[in-house]
C-alpha cells in the first residue's frame, strides 16, 4: 500500500478512536453530575413515586453502560433523543441551529483565511519594515480585544451610530440569501477580527522560518522578485504549519462562537447550548458537546491529512 | 567580432573590491567588519578562475559579488564589479534581478539544501529560463534533458520528473550544474560544488562539470578550499587569505612554482611523515561483528573483524554509508552488536553501554567531527575538561584546576583558555579542547570520528600532529574513522577499508597501500585528487571500477 494511504487511514482511525473517547467523557461526565434527567424535569419538589415512574419510563434504571451504548447508537443513526424542556427532537432543533452556525462560520472563514494568509505573506515580504509592523500591530490589537467588547464596539459604531447594518442578526427559515448575508455582516466582522491575528502570525512565522533555507537563496539568485520567491518557493514549504493553525481557527469559528452569537442574538449552536445549559437540559448539552467535538476532531484530522499530503517525501517515496 | 585584433574585454572585472558586514557583539555598539579588502581580479570569456582559501578567506563572498549579492547584510562597500562592461556593484534591485540567472548563475555547495524540496527537479531547472523569457517551455525542457545527458545523469528523459529527495547527493549536484547552465549564462559561480560529496563521487561530478564547462564555453568562478581539485579545472587561480589577495597566477604557476609562503604551505600540506609501528599485542579486538539498527533486518555491519595494537592507530576508511561510524557506535556500546565479540584491554566488553563498568567507560573515549555540537556552549573550557576529572577520579578544587592546566598545556593551549566559552574559540581550538576532554579520562583508546573533516587543511594538519605527539607520549591507541585518504597516510599504522558494511581490505599501512589492489580500494585510492595538472584525465584512463553511479 502507498505509505500516504496508510498514514491517512491511520489518522482517520485515530480520529474515530478519539471521538469514541470523547463520547464516553461527555456521557459519563454528565452522568456524574448530581441528580439526573428525571430530577431535572420534575424539579426539587417532586415526589419519590413520580420520580421512580419517570425513571422507569425514560429507561434511567437500566445499567449505565447499556444506556451509553444506546445513546451512542442513537447518535450514530441520527437520533439524539428529545430535549427535556420542550420534548422536541434534539436532532431537528440542532439541524437548523448547526446550519446557521456553519453559515456564519463559512462566511467568516471565506474572508478571514485568504485575508490572513495574504497579510502574512505581505508581512513576511516586508519583515521588520512598516507594512509588517502595521499589519502585526493591527491584528494584535484586534485579537487582544475580548469578543464581547469587540462585538459591542462594532454594534455601537456600525449599527447604532452609523445605521449601516442591523444590530440584531436574526435569521429565520425562508429568508433570502442576501437578507441573511446582510444580517450576519456584523458577527462576521467580529469573528474575522478574532481569528485573523493567529493565522496571519503563523503564516508570517512559517514563511520567515522557510526563508532561512538555502533554496530561497537559490531562488533569489535566479532573479525572481521577492513576492514570487515567497509565493512559489517559500509558501509550499510552509503549508503544514499554516494549515494546522487555519484548522484550529475554523474549529473555533464553529465551536467558539458562543459569545458572539449571544451578543448578536444569532440563532446558532452557541445560543442553543447556552440556553439549555441554564435550563439543565442534559441531553441537549450532551448532543452539542458531541457535535462540537466532532467538528474539532474532524477539522484537525483534515489538517493532519493536508500536512501529510503537502510533504513530497511522503507523497513521492524513493 | 568587429575587430579581432582588439583584445576581448574581460567578462568580469573586479577592481579594488571592499566588502563589509555589520557585526552586533552582545552588549557593545555594532561595528563594521571588513570581509574582503582591496581585491582585484578578472575573468575572461570562456575561462575558469579558481578562488582558493580557508574558511573566512572571503572566497564565497567574492564569488557572490559577481552577482552583486551579499549574504545576510553583507555589503559591497567599495570598488567596482564590472560585468559585461558595466558596474553592477551599485545597480538597483530590478537591474540585479535582470542579470541574476540571465548573465550569471550559481551552483551552491550543498545541492541537497539548495533545491526546493516541494518542487520537481525539471520545474526548478528550467525556472530561470522561463522567468527571464529566454526560451519557451518546450525549448527549455529539451535543453535540460540534453544537459542531464551531458552531465551523465541516469535516464535523462525522465530525470526531471523526480523530487530532490528521490535522487542522490552526487546527482543533485549535477542537476544543480544543469540548472545553472540551462539559461545559457555568460558566467557560472561554482561554490565548493564537490566538497560535500564522497571522494569517489566527487571525481565523477568533477569530470561532469569540467566537460560541461568545456562544451558550453561558459566562463566560471570555481570556489574551493581544495587546491588539488581546483588544479583540475581552473585556468587561473587566486589565492585568498583573510579577505586579502595572497597570490594570483596561472594554475601551472601556482601549483608548481608558488611564490608566497602561504601558497607554498597550501601546496605542501599533509606532509607528515609517519612511519608505521611494528605489530604489537592488541588493545582492542573486534571479532565477527554483525550489527543492524532496531526494527530493521538489514545488516549495517557484516562479519567485521579488526585488531588495534596498543598505542597505535587503526584507520577505518570508506565512503559515507560504508558503516564506519556504525562500527564506532558498536564499539562504544551505543548500538549493541547482534553477533560477535569485542575484546578490550584483555576483557570482553558487554555489547550495550549500560552494563559496562566505569573503567570500561573511562578507558574508551570518543572525539567527534563537530566539536561545536560536542560541547555545551554554556560551559567554560575548564568545566568541560574538568567534568571527566571529577567523574572518574573525584578531583576537586585546586587539584582539579592544576590538572586542567596540565591538559591545556598538553594540547598546546595556554592556561588562559580555562575560563573561556566554546564560542570564543576557533574551530581548531574547539577540537583541541575535545581532545583534552578525552585525554582527561586517561583512556587506552580514543575513537576519532572524522575529527579533522570540518577543519581547514592547515588547521587539520596541526590537529593530526598533536594527536601523533600525544600518542608517542601517552601511549594511547586511536581508532581513526575518516573518508580522507591523505589523513590516513599521515597517521595510520593499520588500515581497514570498509565498503557496504564489510571490511574489504585490512592490514598494515604498507600492505594496504601497496598494489595489487582489490577493485574498490583501487577506486578509493585513485579518486583522491592529486596536486598536479592533468591528474583527472590520467585517473579516468586507468580506473578498474566505476563508482556507484552517484
Amino acid at each position: 500500500m502507498h505509505p500516504v494511504i496508510k498514514l491517512v487511514v491511520q489518522r482517520l482511525a485515530l480520529g474515530l478512536l478519539l471521538m469514541l473517547a470523547v463520547s464516553a467523557l461527555i456521557f459519563f461526565g454528565v452522568e456524574a453530575l448530581p441528580g439526573d434527567a428525571a430530577q431535572a424535569m420534575l424539579g426539587q419538589s417532586a415526589t419519590p413515586e413520580a420520580l421512580a415512574n419517570l425513571r422507569e419510563k425514560m429507561g434511567l434504571n437500566e445499567p449505565m453502560l447499556w444506556r451509553y451504548g444506546h445513546w451512542l447508537f442513537g447518535f450514530m443513526t441520527g437520533d439524539m433523543g428529545v430535549a427535556l424542556t420542550n420534548g422536541e427532537s434534539i436532532a431537528k432543533a440542532v439541524g437548523g441551529r448547526l446550519g446557521n452556525t456553519l453559515f456564519l462560520a463559512f462566511w467568516a472563514a471565506l474572508i478571514s483565511v485568504p485575508l490572513a494568509i495574504t497579510l502574512g505573506l505581505v508581512a513576511a515580504r516586508y519583515n521588520g519594515r512598516w507594512p509588517d509592523r502595521l499589519i502585526s500591530g493591527i491584528t494584535l490589537a484586534t485579537i487582544s480585544l475580548p469578543e464581547f467588547v469587540a462585538g459591542y464596539l462594532v454594534l455601537y459604531i456600525l449599527a447604532v451610530k452609523l445605521h449601516w447594518f442591523p444590530a440584531m442578526s436574526m435569521v429565520f427559515p425562508g429568508m433570502g440569501v442576501f437578507e441573511r448575508l446582510s444580517a450576519i455582516i456584523l458577527p462576521v466582522i467580529v469573528l474575522v477580527m478574532v481569528v485573523l491575528a493567529h493565522m496571519m502570525r503563523m503564516t508570517r512565522a512559517a514563511i520567515l522560518n522557510v526563508m532561512q533555507s538555502a533554496y530561497i537563496e537559490t531562488a533569489e539568485l535566479k532573479g525572481l522578485s521577492p513576492l514570487t520567491v515567497i509565493w512559489r518557493h517559500a509558501f509550499p514549504n510552509a503549508i503544514a504549519p499554516v494549515v494546522n493553525v487555519v484548522m484550529l481557527n475554523l474549529a473555533y469559528l464553529v465551536v467558539g462562537v458562543v459569545v458572539v452569537e449571544v451578543v448578536f442574538v444569532y440563532p446558532g449552536m452557541g445560543q442553543y447550548l447556552v440556553d439549555h445549559v441554564t435550563k439543565r437540559d442534559l441531553p441537549v448539552v450532551q448532543a452539542c458537546g458531541m457535535i462540537f467535538a466532532a467538528v474539532y476532531i474532524g477539522l484537525n484530522i483534515f489538517a493532519d491529512v493536508v500536512s501529510i499530503l503537502a510533504n513530497p517525501r511522503l507523497r513521492h517515496p524513493k | 567580432m568587429l575587430d579581432s585584433a582588439k583584445p576581448k574585454p574581460a567578462l568580469l572585472e573586479i577592481k579594488n573590491l571592499r566588502i563589509e558586514a555589520t557585526s552586533y557583539p552582545p552588549g557593545e555598539p555594532p561595528r563594521k567588519v571588513v570581509l574582503v579588502d582591496d581585491v582585484s581580479v578578472s575573468v575572461e570569456q570562456g575561462k575558469v578562475l579558481g578562488l582558493i582559501g580557508e574558511s573566512g578567506a572571503g572566497k564565497s563572498t567574492i564569488g557572490l559579488s559577481a552577482m552583486s549579492f551579499g549574504r545576510g547584510g553583507v555589503q559591497l562597500s567599495g570598488g567596482q564589479v564590472m560585468l559585461n562592461g558595466r558596474d553592477i556593484r551599485t545597480a538597483g534591485p530590478s537591474d540585479l534581478r535582470a542579470l541574476r540567472g540571465r548573465e550569471v548563475t550559481y551552483v551552491a555547495q550543498s545541492a541537497a539544501a539548495a533545491f526546493n524540496p516541494a518542487k520537481r527537479l525539471m520545474e526548478q531547472v528550467i525556472e530561470t529560463s522561463l522567468h527571464h523569457k529566454l526560451m519557451s517551455r518546450a525549448e527549455a525542457e529539451a535543453r535540460a534533458v540534453e544537459l542531464f545527458r551531458k552531465l551523465g545523469l541516469p535516464n535523462p528523459e525522465t530525470f526531471g520528473t523526480r523530487y530532490p529527495h528521490q535522487v542522490s547527493g552526487g546527482q543533485l549536484q549535477r542537476a544543480m550544474t544543469a540548472m545553472a547552465l540551462c539559461p545559457k549564462p555568460d558566467l557560472v559561480i561554482f561554490d565548493e560544488p564537490t566538497t560535500a560529496l564522497d571522494v569517489t563521487t566527487q571525481i565523477d561530478v568533477l569530470v561532469a562539470i569540467k566537460a560541461a564547462i568545456r562544451d558550453t564555453g561558459v566562463a566560471a568562478l570555481y570556489i574551493t578550499h581544495d587546491l588539488a581539485v581546483v588544479a583540475q579545472v581552473a585556468d587561473h587561480i587566486l589565492v585568498l587569505r583573510g579577505g586579502k589577495k595572497v597570490e594570483y597566477g596561472t594554475t601551472d604557476q601556482i601549483i608548481n612554482t608558488p611564490q608566497q609562503a602561504y601558497t607554498q604551505a597550501l601546496v605542501s600540506v599533509r606532509s607528515i611523515d609517519h612511519i608505521e609501528k611494528a605489530d604489537a599485542a592488541p588493545v582492542l579486538s573486534v571479532a565477527n561483528i554483525t550489527a543492524r539498527y532496531k526494527g530493521t533486518t538489514f545488516d549495517v555491519l557484516k562479519n567485521v573483524t579488526v585488531d588495534l595494537p596498543a598505542g597505535q592507530t587503526l584507520a577505518v576508511v570508506g565512503e559515507s554509508g560504508s558503516g564506519k561510524s556504525t562500527l564506532a557506535r558498536v564499539i562504544t556500546g551505543l548500538l549493541p552488536a547482534a553477533q560477535g565479540r569485542i575484546t578490550f584491554a584483555g576483557r570482553t566488553l558487554s555489547p550495550d553501554l549500560a552494563s559496562r563498568s566505569k573503567d570500561d567507560l573511562r578507558e574508551l573515549q570518543m572525539i567527534y567531527q563537530m566539536a561545536d555540537t560536542a560541547m555545551n556552549p554554556r560551559q567554560t573550557v575548564g568545566t568541560i575538561i574538568g567534568r571527566p576529572l571529577e567523574f572518574y577520579f573525584g578531583l576537586k578544587g585546586a587539584a582539579k584546576r592544576a590538572r586542567i592546566q596540565e591538559l591545556l598545556d598538553e594540547i598546546e593551549m595556554g592556561a588562559g583558555f580555562i575560563d573561556r566559552y566554546p564560542a570564543e574559540l576557533s574551530g581548531g581550538q574547539k577540537q583541541r579542547v575535545c581532545i583534552a576532554r578525552a585525554l582527561a579520562a586517561k583512556p587506552k583508546l580514543i575513537i576519532c570520528d572524522e575529527v579533522t573533516s570540518a577543519l581547514d587543511p592547515l588547521v587539520a594538519d596541526g590537529i593530526l600532529k598533536l594527536l601523533l605527539s600525544l600518542q608517542a607520549r601517552e601511549g594511547v591507541a586511536y581508532l581513526f574513522i575518516t573518508h580522507d585518504l591523505a589523513t590516513v597516510k599521515a597517521i595510520a599504522d593499520k588500515i581497514a577499508v570498509m565498503y557496504r558494511g564489510q571490511v574489504v581490505r585490512y592490514g598494515s599501512k604498507t600492505d594496504v597501500l601497496t598494489p595489487p589492489f582489490d577493485d574498490y580500494t583501487d577506486l578509493l585510492l585513485s579518486s583522491v585528487p592529486e596536486m598536479k595538472l592533468g591528474w583527472l584525465e590520467e585517473v579516468l584512463a586507468s580506473r578498474k571500477m566505476e563508482s556507484g553511479g552517484n
